[in-house]
């Protein structure tokens, strides 16, 4: 266990890395996590846990497939239900990753450098969580194929490209793909550090098969470089679109709260709220379990709620948005959905969306929040119980009462519904975990650029 | 062991810090050596100037990948919605462009994106499981806190002596020879 932390005076900001490392230092220490033939405790502890959940979530799925989507809470009116609040409140989180690593590359935040890798595994993981949501509620995965993807089969039939429906199954798919390609170029010389330090000859090949010859010439490196930082600069119109994407789900549809211009960027702030949210997290206990605090400082905290103060006040304000564009387009249905999310029935799921997204983390204003680690986890639970809230509040509630009253219904999940929920989170822990104890969780090779010897002087 | 085109592969010497390494590095550009390389454990712009390989073919490779994700997301929109299943929604025109946008960006980043990196991955010649620099005593510490300058045999300049008296003159840790 490393040393405490130490908050500097009034004034002065925590350094992104401790004091006295070196290039070995770092490599070691960070190596060290996925070298050792000791395995801690809690590791094995959680990864049981996150794989009973993973059981949990696999015979939910299982039931699924043989009954179909019947067992869910599903109905007409609210035919999306939790496989659609789950879908976007996964995929949100999975924006952080891609913003830490590529937009804040870009604008050279070098703080950044601790947190990218795992801020990228947990994008990956994420989004697998979020994918498998539209794919279960199309209650036959096995032919989702073609009716997803452009696939030539013998019904002569295509997707409609007219829809945004189509379009979110591209967004999504990009983003997996650019995100896995993002994070596995950014292992490629950390693999071979893995290889060089290796202590047996059987982890030496798995890893020196990963990183596939990596030498670190400086021809490689060049370009490496280029393509890493085209990558960063692709990466971010992507991240940008895919949530508005996701929203355009919504907003490209007639149903009232759901038919307005801002939700795009109403959606992508949620996304890196929730995403930062996660980063903090999984980076708080994971720098308290494997003393990393030298790696992963306050500095790093600090910032993360920042991001979150700055995403959640355009998040409240685009809450304000919502109730004061029902009442100023003056029409009846508008008017109602915001009179249904006051006074409806699921009233009360709305008030706790304002608590935890707006009134709760006001807290991060406090210099002794952002400073306390346990203070910040418990915020970033808070967020990312209010971004769930927010997304439920969204499908439920416009669908729940649109145009003809005899039309109206209610919603309520299933305890399959939350079988499949925890599950996820069972599936998404234990990838996450594994990844840990097997890939360096932070870059090695960006994290020696920051100390002062890695400058060449003049 | 494969032998190579001459009894060894280089001359390779090892620093300890970014600072000599450039220095040697410049040295030796400046001395008419072309075939060498550096070896370092994170990217150093200063060592890739220094021996006249700052130039690359990967931003050519992504823009390629780019435009041919581009053209081939909307026109796949355009066969599928125009000539091979046309279907009348809601009024709009078989070929409703602005519908066909989204995909379109979305093809046009995944193409270059897998452009960029697998362009990067074939350029760089990997992935290459052998490579004689592998041999030289130390060179683990490539990619952990040492800096390396490998002056290859193939160039016409080389000579065993000659090379080594040049990169002594550089104080180096070590100086070794790389068997192919």
């Amino acid at each position: 266990m490393a040393a405490p932390d130490i908050l500097p005076p009034k004034g002065v900001r925590p350094p992104i890395i401790g004091p006295g490392q070196t290039f070995g230092t770092i490599t070691d220490r960070i190596a060290g996590i996925v070298l050792t033939k000791h395995t801690p405790v809690f590791w094995v502890l959680v990864v049981a846990f996150a794989a009973a959940l993973f059981g949990m979530l696999q015979t939910a799925v299982a039931y699924l497939l043989f009954k179909g989507t019947g067992i869910w809470g599903i109905t007409i009116p609210i035919g999306w239900g939790f496989a659609i609040v789950n879908f976007v409140w996964w995929i949100g989180i999975g924006h952080a990753g891609t913003l830490i690593s590529a937009i804040l590359l870009l604008f050279k935040q070098t703080w950044r450098t601790s947190i990218n890798r795992f801020a990228e595994a947990m994008t990956i993981f994420a989004v697998m969580q979020a994918g498998l949501f539209p794919l279960i509620h199309t209650g036959r995965p096995w032919l989702a194929a073609y009716w997803l993807f452009p696939i030539p089969n013998t019904m002569g039939i295509w997707p409609q490209f007219r829809s945004p429906l189509i379009w979110d199954v591209f967004a999504v798919s990009t983003y997996f793909t650019v995100s896995f390609l993002f994070w596995g170029i950014g292992l490629i010389p950390d693999f071979a550090t893995l290889r060089d330090s290796a202590k047996t000859l059987v982890v030496r090949r798995i890893y020196g098969m990963l990183a596939m010859g990596w030498r670190g010439s400086a021809k490689h490196w060049n370009r490496y470089e280029t393509a890493y930082m085209l990558l960063a600069g692709l990466a971010t119109p992507l991240v940008l679109s895919v949530h508005s994407v996701v929203s355009l789900d919504f907003a490209v549809s007639v149903v009232p709260g759901w038919h307005t211009t801002f939700f795009p960027p109403y959606f992508v702030a949620g996304a890196i709220y929730s995403g930062f949210a996660m980063v903090l997290m999984l980076a708080i206990p994971f720098r308290y379990l494997y003393g990393m605090q030298d790696f992963i400082t306050l500095r790093h905290l600090q910032n993360s709620a920042k991001v979150m103060l700055a995403t959640g006040m355009i998040v409240a304000y685009a809450y304000g948005l919502e109730m004061f564009m029902g009442w100023y387009s003056q029409d009846k249905y508008e008017l109602a959905m915001v009179n249904n999310r006051l006074h409806g029935p699921y009233s009360f799921y709305y008030y706790m969306l304002i608590l935890c997204n707006i009134l709760i983390p006001q807290s991060l204003w406090l210099n002794s929040v952002r400073s306390t680690p346990w203070k910040l986890f418990l915020v970033a639970i808070v967020v990312n119980t209010g971004m769930w809230l927010e997304r439920f509040v969204i499908v439920v509630m416009s669908l729940q009462r649109d145009f003809i009253p005899s039309s109206w219904g209610m919603y309520w999940f299933t305890k399959w519904d939350m079988m499949i929920f925890i599950g996820t989170m069972g599936f998404f822990t234990l990838l996450f975990f594994i990844f840990i104890r097997l890939m360096p969780a932070i870059s090695i090779f960006e994290m020696r650029t920051l100390i002062p010897q890695a400058k060449v002087k003049e | 062991m494969k032998a190579g085109p001459g009894p060894i592969f280089g001359l390779m010497a090892e620093f300890e810090t970014p600072t000599e390494l450039v220095h040697a590095a410049k040295g030796a550009y400046a001395a008419g050596y072309r075939k060498m390389d550096t070896y370092t454990p994170y990217p150093l712009e200063e060592a890739a100037e220094a021996i006249g390989a700052h130039h690359n073919r990967v931003s050519l490779i992504v823009l390629i990948g780019a435009m041919l994700g581009m053209v081939g997301g909307y026109s796949l929109e355009y066969w599928v919605s125009v000539i091979a299943y046309p279907i009348n929604s809601g009024g709009k025109p078989f070929h409703s462009w602005p519908a066909f946008i989204p995909v379109t960006f979305e093809c046009a980043i995944l193409g270059a994106s897998l452009a960029a990196v697998f362009g990067m991955l074939a350029l760089n010649g990997l992935p290459q499981p052998y490579h004689p620099v592998f041999n030289a005593p130390n060179f683990v510490r490539a990619s952990k806190d040492r800096f390396f300058l490998c002056i290859e045999a193939q160039d016409p300049r080389f000579s065993p002596s000659d090379t080594r008296k040049l990169l002594e003159s550089f104080q180096p840790e070590e100086i070794t020879e790389v068997p192919y």
